[in-house]
């Protein structure tokens, strides 16, 4: 079988928020001295796929797709350092914060032609949402330009009936699915998809790995509306809420009387809700 | 844009979300002179068909019976369908916050030539486009979103709106037939977690662990205190990635959007992804040994402490005064 997983790399969303600021010309966060890091929900799909290679025993691939800038091939290295197989960066031009309508086109673009050079991937994953802009619209758009089903919330993939058996969370519980190939699922976290540290040995191999190098031309999606990038959304403004209050600790020589301080405020609310 | 439609799972019926999501639907078509219909997914019980009429100017329910059982694809479609049967004419789709209307927004919105938009906490109409307000960057800013094509098709924040009014005369409800393929992904399986007490959502006050706990057994402490005070228990990425606690315990950007009267952060450390579920609660209170923690710039009232020296005194001081 063969897994193909959509990296994106974003600004460290671990950026406490007193180092946050917004540059208002470019609507978007100012860089500082933030680093650039693979979207964690990416990082869980790459974990997720990879634990499916392991699971299935045999004749797995996994291939690592972004579209972004040339220092995304951080991201592309790392995740075959976590031993993905190969990866495929589609260098980004025009608007750095493309929409979704933009990226589903150029990953569904990149996913085809990649296609045509080694068969057909049986399952597509993308993170559930990105930790910048977080609008978690990517997945279902590409899930319908590639024409495929699609399973959001995915936490687990098995092999199993030809295909994989899907466990995803809902807001109450967990489902359990059945997939037939070709599929996309969205990846969201669990306690058993958190990202594995790669290996000093693995790190050094993933440099040896093929890092096939495209572009919106070789794609044939030169057009102006890919690079103009918010054919269907684009961010009128943004801005830091200012939403801090002053915080009332607890006081007293003794934990005794700082605790019943604590108790007495807190029984106050709880008796007034009623 | 002409009319605005809400668009409802007929299995989960008109719940608060759905009621949120209509009365954002009804603001919006008054804003510009519209109707608003409602498209229910699926066959519905009665109530909520009626509930939904009372609101709505239009109701169309898909009435195939293989609906009741949510399956992504045949929701897709079915919504597809309903949007035509409606009249297809809609400025806005507007879907609440629920795991179903999350996945299916977007791919609606491309199939109907649309825009879309998640988790959004204000809309408005500027001319023939919709703007919609959520968080970015985890929660440290608010970004206004322009969705440029029709419909926009946009899941709500929706216990954040008001449930919509009733109208003076209820409005007409028409039954249609779909046509629905077999689906390539069936869901086959469904396992609700065990739930006391009531939903996160909907909960009057929860009390939340972090990491700082440092394992599953103080959770054991918190439920006590929990109890104390008839609160429900959450909890931080942090604690439920480390599988302490069910994943649907998680407060925050990527878990449950909670709203108490009071709300209670034990060891978590108010990263802005966790404060983003938990900011519209009336009061916060903390218990953490760090003064610089950041939880302490958003919370009213806490203490700079150890967890395991307060919890159990803390504990046994609320009972007392319960009793
Ligand atoms: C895209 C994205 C989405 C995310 N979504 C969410 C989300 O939905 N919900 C969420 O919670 N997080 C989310 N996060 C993660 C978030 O950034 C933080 O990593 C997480 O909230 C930290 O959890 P924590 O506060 O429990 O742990 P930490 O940040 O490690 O804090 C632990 C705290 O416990 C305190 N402590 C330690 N020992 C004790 C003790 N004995 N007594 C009292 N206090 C003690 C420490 O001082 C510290 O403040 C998301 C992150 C990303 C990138
Ligand atoms: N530029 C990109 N390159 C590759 N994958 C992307 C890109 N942007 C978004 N994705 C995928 O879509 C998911 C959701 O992103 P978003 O819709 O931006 O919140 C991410 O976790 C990625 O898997």
């Amino acid at each position: 079988m063969k897994l193909l997983v959509c990296l994106k790399q974003i600004l460290d969303p671990d950026v406490p928020a007193r180092d946050f600021q917004i540059d208002p010309a470019a609507k978007a966060a100012r860089r500082g001295g933030a680093n650039l890091v693979t979207n964690i929900f990416c990082e869980n799909a790459v974990e997720t796929a990879l634990q499916f290679r392991e699971a299935a025993g045999g004749d797995v691939k996994v291939t690592a797709l972004c579209y972004g800038e040339s220092s995304a091939e951080d991201c592309l290295r790392k995740a075959m350092a976590m031993t993905v197989d190969e990866a495929c960066l589609v260098e980004r031009d025009g608007n750095t914060n493309p929409d979704a309508a933009a990226v589903g086109r150029v990953l569904a673009a990149a996913i085809r032609r990649l296609e045509q050079d080694g068969g057909a991937f049986d399952a597509v994953l993308v993170g559930r949402e990105s930790g910048d802009w977080g609008v978690g619209q990517t997945g279902g758009v590409l899930a319908e330009e590639l024409g495929r089903p699609a399973l959001g919330f995915v936490e687990s993939l098995q092999p199993g009936n030809g295909g994989a058996t899907l466990r995803r969370q809902t807001d109450v519980g967990i489902e359990v699915a059945e997939a037939e190939p070709p599929f996309l699922v969205t990846i969201t976290n669990n306690e058993d998809n958190v990202p594995r540290i790669p290996k000093t040995r693995d790190v050094m191999m993933s440099y040896r790995k093929p890092l096939q190098k495209l572009s919106l031309g070789d794609l044939e999606l030169d057009s102006e509306e890919i690079r103009a990038g918010s054919s269907i959304f684009e961010v009128e403004e943004i801005f830091i809420p200012t939403d801090e209050v002053e915080c009332e600790l607890a006081e007293g020589d003794t934990l005794e009387e700082r605790v019943d301080q604590l108790a007495k405020r807190i029984h106050e609310v709880v008796a007034s809700i009623g | 844009m002409a009319n605005v439609a809400v668009c409802v799972l007929g299995s989960l019926g008109y719940d608060r979300a759905a009621q949120g999501a209509a009365g954002a639907g009804r603001a919006l078509a008054e804003s510009v002179g519209g109707e608003l219909h409602a498209l229910v997914i699926g066959p519905a019980e009665d109530d909520a068909v009626a509930a939904l009429a009372t609101v709505a100017d239009r109701v169309v329910v898909g009435a195939n019976e293989a609906l009741r059982d949510y399956q992504p694809e045949q929701a897709l479609q079915a919504a597809q369908q309903l949007h035509a049967a409606g009249g297809g004419d809609y400025g806005a789709v507007l879907l609440g916050n629920d795991t179903y209307s999350q996945e299916i927004a977007p791919r609606l919105a491309h199939r109907l030539g649309g825009s879309s938009m998640a988790d959004a906490a204000a809309i408005r109409m500027d001319g023939d486009h919709l703007l919609a307000q959520r968080t970015a960057y985890g929660g440290k800013a608010i970004s206004i979103y322009r969705l440029k094509k029709q419909p926009a098709v946009v899941w709500l924040r929706a216990r954040g709106f008001e449930p919509a009014p009733e109208q003076p005369s209820a409005g007409e409800v028409a039954s249609v037939d779909l046509a629905l393929d077999e689906p390539r992904i069936r869901i086959t399986g469904r396992e609700v977690a065990e739930q006391e007490g009531v939903r996160l959502e909907d909960a009057q006050i929860i009390v939340s662990g972090g990491r700082g706990l440092g394992g599953p057994e103080p959770f054991q402490e918190l439920k006590k205190l929990a109890d104390s005070i008839g609160a429900e228990q959450g909890a931080s990425r942090a604690a439920c990635d480390a599988g302490w606690v069910p994943p649907n315990w998680q407060v925050g950007q990527t878990g449950k959007k909670v709203a108490p009267e009071l709300y209670i952060a034990v060891a978590i450390s108010g990263a802005s992804q966790h404060l983003l579920g938990m900011g519209d609660s009336k009061v916060v209170a903390a218990i953490n040994t760090d003064a610089d923690a950041p939880i302490f710039k958003h919370c009213s009232f806490g203490i700079v402490e150890d967890y395991k020296a307060v919890v159990p005194l803390l504990t046994e001081k609320l009972q007392a005064i319960a009793r």
